[in-house]
């Protein structure tokens, strides 16, 4: 136990993967000198340039060769450094990757971690602010985990290297420093469940990576109101835990989806169609939806801004739903 | 080695046959023509070496020693191919030879392999990689990235371009700037071996001298293996964009198959027409036997998917 950022929780589980286990090995740009947030600092002393390598500009054969390394036996961690610039490499992770298994009849496993940063920080413009990880939950064969916290971002990373299943990790960049109690002797979690962020019995707010935390401060403002805002952070988009927002939705009657990407065909929307095929009778209130516009991310901040899901705008949602109520 | 070409060949003019009954659902692609290259490449390796194909990968998987009756149920889509029916022609594998798989995306395979080559490298193995890739293959990216990576990292890969002239239906060398697939590898440091994939034996001795150089921790190596492709891109297409007369030149006259047979027999080998006879009735009874197999199990489409997040758990 003990306080950590989300980057060093992250480090601390991999660098405990590798010390357990000498098949996993991680490969990217720029790794010997830390990565470029600091995600690998001081690993390449400890594990050498053959188990943390410094790769070439190469986003197709950085993620290509991971395949190659999974099926051969080893467990590799594959880092993108930004999830745009993995766009170079989404033949080698959706055409080959998440299918080897199947195409082959079962004769592959492919345990590849595909560590994504994703988000808006400040001033990062079109291609390093992107939000993609609803592309990957449409893609057979993959497991795509997206945490929020500093403790989420130790166990779920242990998890996604423990699994023998093809991981989309998505990071969130605007978290790297955020700053939490981390047990890193926790029991291992399950990929696909997901944390009840904070209670209550108005309305669910389903949400996840760094708008959790825009989340929990609506709630928070909520609740001062006398609104009892339900959290959720699934933490994992494929699999998702639909029973935790059934659950959720049937007590409340109420569900706003709040994420940073793109709303239109975000996760979202699959959320909200779940909900309504199985506890549409639930619903007191229509479904509401937060997301960015589609537009794209733009480098001025009043631009960049206006993108954004905020908790204001999570508050205000949830004032909506909970007013809408028939008498 | 001549076995194993007539082997190649039979199952070949099987699996057209099969296409032209409608047995074979999906597209094939015949490696008819260029039997040396599988045969005198791939019979270079040792069981234990890892193997990466192509879409036309046929005469590579046999060669790496797969077995003909469940390639062939592979190719019928039938339970007890060797991907259970869920790949096809152009996914066929077996890894238990360690053939590692054919690939639908030309030069993906490349990339696949610098990775399969640095998990040998990092485990102090001494197995080797192939990866066979054709000509259209060097006009990809990954071609670059792959083979720089093999180059950076030292790894024990065997690049081989099976130079059949056509990317699809397009002559590769129309679409192909500066001198080519094999200059492009020079330039990034591999040495490069040349060979005329038409005659097997030739093919055989240059692939036996690559492979051992990079098996002894010579770092990786390209290999450029001259052949032709006599059938279209697909079983299906007739190849009307080809000049006239030059594959039916290619077949009487450079066919891989006919000038191995013709050496060994002037060398005063005989039987060598049972070899090809029992080829054509072990391909014959591979595909009858694939014929009367089964589909499998349609339940099986969600096995194999991922074990986190199975479609079993929730198939809509």
């Amino acid at each position: 136990m003990g306080r950590m950022t989300y980057l060093e929780a992250a480090r601390a589980a991999l660098a405990a993967a590798m010390r357990a286990d000498a098949r996993v090995w991680c490969l990217g740009e720029d790794l010997g000198r830390g990565g470029v947030f600091g995600q690998y600092k001081g690993m390449q002393a400890e594990f050498g340039p053959d188990r943390v390598v410094d790769t070439p500009i190469s986003e197709a054969c950085i993620m290509g060769a991971g395949l190659g390394a999974a099926l051969m036996g080893t467990r590799p961690v594959v880092e993108m450094r930004f999830s745009d610039f993995a766009l170079c490499a989404v033949d080698e992770l959706v055409n080959q990757a998440a299918k080897a298994r199947f195409m082959f009849g079962g004769q592959a496993r492919v345990p590849m971690v595909v560590r994504q940063p994703i988000g808006m920080w400040r001033s990062s413009a079109a291609q390093h602010s992107q939000s993609l990880e609803a592309w990957y939950a449409h893609i057979p064969g993959l497991v795509v985990v997206c945490p929020s916290s500093p403790q989420d971002n130790h166990d779920l990373l242990a998890a996604a290297i423990a699994c023998d299943d093809p991981v989309v990790y998505m990071e969130h960049k605007n978290l790297w420093g955020l700053e939490g109690e981390v047990d890193e002797g926790a029991a291992p979690v399950t990929l696909g469940k997901a944390r009840r962020v904070t209670e209550g019995a108005d309305v669910t707010v389903v949400s996840w990576s760094a708008t959790v935390h825009a989340a929990a401060e609506a709630a928070a403002a909520l609740a001062a109101e006398g609104i009892g805002a339900e959290v959720i952070d699934l933490r994992c988009l494929w699999p998702w835990d639909q029973a935790m927002v059934l659950d959720s939705v049937r007590r409340t009657g109420r569900l706003i989806v709040a994420h940073e990407a793109v709303a239109v065909g975000g996760f979202g929307a699959e959320v909200a169609a779940t909900v309504a095929e199985h506890a549409g009778d639930a619903l007191r209130a229509p479904v509401r939806r937060l997301g960015a516009p589609r537009s794209l991310i733009a480098y001025a901040p009043n631009l960049e801004d206006r993108l954004r899901v905020t908790a204001a705008m999570i508050a205000d949602a949830a004032r909506d739903v909970v007013g809408r109520v028939a008498a | 080695m001549l076995a194993l070409m007539e082997r190649i060949r039979a199952f070949e003019e099987q699996a057209i046959l099969a296409a032209e009954r409608k047995l074979v659902l999906g597209a094939i692609h015949p490696s008819i023509g260029q039997e040396g290259v599988a045969a005198g490449v791939v019979g270079a390796l040792e069981r234990t070496d890892a193997l990466l194909s192509t879409h036309r990968g046929h005469g590579h998987t046999l060669a790496k020693g797969a077995d003909a009756r469940a390639m062939m149920r592979e190719l019928l889509g039938r339970a007890g191919g060797c991907c259970g029916g869920k790949g096809g022609s152009m996914h066929i594998a077996d890894f238990s030879v360690g053939m590692l798989g054919a690939n639908g995306v030309v030069a993906a395979n490349i990339v696949i392999a610098a990775g399969a080559a640095h998990a040998v490298k990092l485990r102090g193995e001494t197995r080797v990689v192939a990866c066979i890739f054709g000509d259209g293959a060097a006009n990809r990216g990954t071609f670059l990235e792959g083979l720089n990576w093999a180059r950076v990292f030292d790894l024990p890969l065997v690049f081989v371009c099976e130079d059949n002239r056509y990317s699809a239906s397009t002559a590769t060398v129309s679409v192909t700037g500066g001198e080519g697939p094999a200059a492009r590898a020079a330039s990034l440091g591999l040495p490069v071996t040349e060979v005329d994939g038409n005659d097997a034996l030739a093919t055989r001795a240059a692939a036996a001298e690559v492979v051992a150089r990079v098996r002894a921790g010579g770092g990786p190596a390209y290999l450029h293996c001259r052949t032709y492709r006599q059938t279209g891109h697909t079983s299906a297409d007739a190849a009307a964009y080809r000049p006239e007369g030059e594959a039916a030149a290619m077949a009487t006259g450079d066919d891989p198959v006919a000038r191995l047979r013709e050496t060994l027999a002037l060398a005063g080998e005989d039987g060598l027409e049972a070899l090809h006879d029992a080829a054509q009735a072990e391909m014959r009874a591979a595909l009858a036997e694939a014929e009367a197999a089964p589909w499998p199990d349609a339940a099986s489409v969600y096995d194999d998917v991922q074990d986190v997040g199975s479609p079993a758990l929730a198939a809509y």
